[in-house]
């Protein structure tokens, strides 16, 4: 076991540091949206400096660094220490730029890796529809060539950022005739395109996190379409694994953790403070071991990335079931250690933490059923973690057209 | 970086998981829990392998490793329902005589022939009164001693000055407890002769961090069986014309012992690194592995349990043995709402 991340690394964290110390001030503030001058500044620096899409080659706009896990981390480590800000970090920047650097085109990678990851074009993800969840296969937004376009209709739902998108990567069923699986395709438009509506969906929190959008006759490019015809799910699932692993990390929890310790402190009924209180404690020091657990197995994880040797893919399957339930869990005891206190949200005076406890605690709930319903989650563990048989597929019943009973004719003998 | 068990210690725990397989069969563990056979001829062989002396400095003929290694026996152990003193003798009093510097017993430890059992109940928080020291003789009595045939055992009071006793100067009685898999004993003093080996309650303290850690990884090994148990017959058993293996409500519950169970890994090997490496993490550590393993032990052993649905409860498939073998590290050297608390003091969140 070697946990140090080497000498040769020193002098790395020193310039990170010194980045940092040299460049808080330049930041984007609470009130610069993803759109603002301020966000695309600060994208730009981090970018210049390689703290963002630090592995992206030169020629698509990157920094153009060989990866390496262990500056990657680093960097993770200090920007989270000074809660520097990241930069941005939407789905066209996560989801869309790697599967468009293994699997675009030439002209595709030129035309929207250097947008995207400088924060100028916004992409939205058009996956899930009302009618395709945990069976996205099955989704129905159709595409049909037109002479040289798609011309699509249906409706997507759970697209995140439609209402500040200017492109959507776009997953559509081309080939209607072939098995779920390998008629789909994955298309690139623009958001402003002709028959495109987007409806907010409110969600618990009280914010529109997420959008309904319905497409009417909208014609897009033949070209604009990543990997072949048919080929969207192969494309889509590459993706997914990117998604998956980002939505709860032990090192956030950790932090969430050591801020219900703080709010124990501060916080008192009948003017004792909660934190002695043996039963709220328990609860926490509990949820302190397993977050210890998914942060040492976070560990193992990170090693298995430099020691190839080393078989983690059970413990990187977990990552998304324990950790968004483990979140839920540490909101809730956040909530509870405040009591009625607990309740406020909004604009009530007594809110504590800006309301993030309740927020939060409804987010990741959201969290648990979006980017694969825990559900879904046992099943890949089952299967492909421990070589479990899938569930039989039941075959669509074929309906018999009804018989009519053989009887006589009124009369015949 | 490199955060696993490195190729020596693979290949230790390769031999020693191959041992196991080979003499630690469901039938010989049935024998020593009854009473049919004793743990000796496993000890042996086990002590031949050069596990007994497995942290003993090689001056005192040891192999002089470290905690992780001894986590990582430890695990395999658990995985076996291994009887036999690996976590008394083994760890817990070579790590407090060879720190204490009565190091004479040590050589006897480590080739197999001499084994030191500890009696710390009353240090880790007596639910009966309280042994008694004066002028070098004990008077009281010390329940759940591990193991009951010691040649010696370790006894720590509450404030941590800790005496060795001879066997033969002891009034001692076998407890029977559900895990048959180790063997546990009352020791009752009257007067009894004994020898102070330490004053410094420091070294206790660590000494029984070390047994927890030691306690976590053999939960994690005993888990690990019960769910590859559970996943096996999971596939194997069949209802409805299908494995039943092949139902959400099955494979959710394996996947969940599965979820839960994975990252106690990592955290069980940090637990051992720590003493050897991160002193200052180990007592915090091994303190929240062993309570957290607990926690996850006793829901992988439910489950793997009810996945074997009536055939789990019988003593047919012995499954029992490893179920039993969790409860008994659960409540062993402190609760785990004990462990927590002394966590949540070492954090300066409460006071004792």
């Amino acid at each position: 076991m070697d946990l140090s991340y080497g000498s040769e690394y020193d002098a790395f964290r020193e310039e990170v540091r010194s980045f940092i110390r040299e460049n808080k001030d330049k930041q984007p503030q609470a009130g610069d949206g993803i759109k603002s001058q301020a966000m695309r500044d600060w994208q730009a620096l981090l970018i210049e400096n390689g703290y963002h899409s630090r592995t992206i080659p030169r020629e698509y706009g990157g920094y153009g660094a060989e990866p390496d896990i262990i500056k990657s981390r680093i960097i993770a480590e200090e920007f989270g220490a000074e809660r520097m800000h990241r930069g941005f970090n939407g789905q066209g920047v996560t989801m869309l730029t790697p599967v468009l650097l293994e699997m675009g085109t030439e002209e595709q990678k030129k035309a929207f890796v250097e947008p995207t990851i400088r924060a100028e074009m916004i992409w939205c993800q058009g996956y899930s529809e009302p009618g395709a969840g945990s069976d996205l296969a099955s989704l129905t937004t159709k595409a049909e060539l037109d002479g040289d376009e798609w011309v699509i209709n249906g409706q997507k739902i759970w697209t995140s950022t439609a209402h500040h998108a200017d492109w959507i990567f776009c997953l559509v069923r081309t080939e209607p005739d072939a098995p779920k699986h390998l008629g789909i395709s994955f298309l690139l438009f623009r958001m402003d395109t002709p028959g495109i509506e987007i409806r907010p969906l409110v969600d618990m929190t009280g914010d529109a996190n997420f959008n309904e959008v319905f497409f009417t006759d909208v014609r897009v490019p033949k070209h604009q379409i990543v990997g072949e015809r048919g080929q969207g799910w192969q494309v889509a699932n590459a993706i997914l694994g990117h998604e998956r692993g980002s939505l709860a990390t032990p090192d956030a929890a950790m932090n969430r953790l050591n801020g219900v310790k703080r709010l124990m402190r501060e916080e008192s009924i009948n003017g004792a403070a909660i934190i002695d209180n043996p039963v709220f404690r328990d609860r926490l020091l509990k949820l302190e071991g397993r977050v210890l657990a998914m942060q040492y197995n976070d560990m193992r994880l990170l090693s298995a990335k430099i020691n190839r040797n080393q078989d983690v893919r059970l413990a990187g399957m977990i990552v998304k079931l324990i950790g968004t339930e483990l979140r839920h869990e540490i909101e809730c005891l956040g909530i509870d250690v405040m009591g009625e206190i607990g309740l406020s949200y909004g604009d009530n005076p007594h809110v504590r933490g800006r309301g993030s406890w309740q927020y939060q605690y409804m987010f990741y709930l959201g969290l648990i059923i979006g980017g694969g319903t825990s559900q879904i989650q046992k099943n890949i563990i089952s299967e492909r973690g421990l070589g479990m048989p899938k569930e039989p597929k039941v075959e669509p019943k074929k309906v018999e057209p009804k018989i009519a009973p053989k009887i006589p004719a009124a009369g015949a003998k | 970086m490199e955060f696993g068990l490195s190729q020596d210690q693979l290949l230790l725990d390769d031999s020693v998981r191959k041992y196991l397989s080979s003499e630690v069969s469901i039938d010989a563990v049935r024998k020593i829990a009854s009473g049919e056979q004793s743990d000796s001829d496993i000890w042996r062989g086990l002590a031949d392998m050069g596990l007994a002396g497995i942290i003993i400095p090689e001056a005192h003929g040891g192999a002089e490793l470290g905690m992780l290694d001894a986590v990582a026996i430890a695990e395999a152990m658990g995985y076996a329902a291994c009887p036999g003193p690996f976590l008394s003798t083994a760890v817990m009093s070579a790590h407090l005589l060879n720190h204490s510097g009565a190091t004479d017993p040590l050589a006897g430890m480590a080739s197999g022939d001499y084994r030191v059992g500890i009696a710390f109940s009353d240090f880790v928080g007596s639910r009966k009164g309280a042994v008694t020291e004066s002028a070098s003789k004990l008077s009281g009595q010390s329940l759940y001693a591990l193991d009951a045939s010691a040649d010696a055992y370790l006894v720590a009071l509450a404030d941590g000055r800790t005496f060795m006793v001879e066997s033969e100067h002891l009034d001692r009685t076998l407890l029977t407890t559900i895990d048959t898999t180790r063997s546990v004993c009352e020791l009752n003093f009257d007067q009894t002769p004994a020898c102070l080996v330490t004053d410094d309650a420091q070294l206790v303290r660590d000494t029984l961090y070390r047994g927890r850690a030691i306690q976590a990884a053999d939960t994690l090994g005993a888990a690990q069986y019960m769910l590859d148990q559970a996943v096996a017959y999971s596939l194997d058993r069949k209802q409805f014309n299908r494995a039943i293996g092949s139902f959400q409500a099955v494979k959710h519950m394996c996947a969940e012992m599965a979820s839960q169970l994975e990252p106690c890994r990592a955290f069980v090997w940090y637990a051992g690194h720590a003493f050897d490496e991160a002193a200052e993490d180990a007592a915090a550590t091994a303190c929240h592995a062993k309570a957290h393993l607990s926690e996850v032990g006793q829901f992988v052993a439910k489950t793997s349990t009810e996945v074997h649905g009536g055939m789990g409860f019988t003593d047919l498939v012995g499954l029992h043995y490893w179920f039993k073998r969790i409860g008994f590290n659960r409540q062993l050297l402190g609760s785990p709402e004990a462990v927590r608390h002394e966590v949540a003091v070492m954090q300066g969140l409460c006071g004792d």
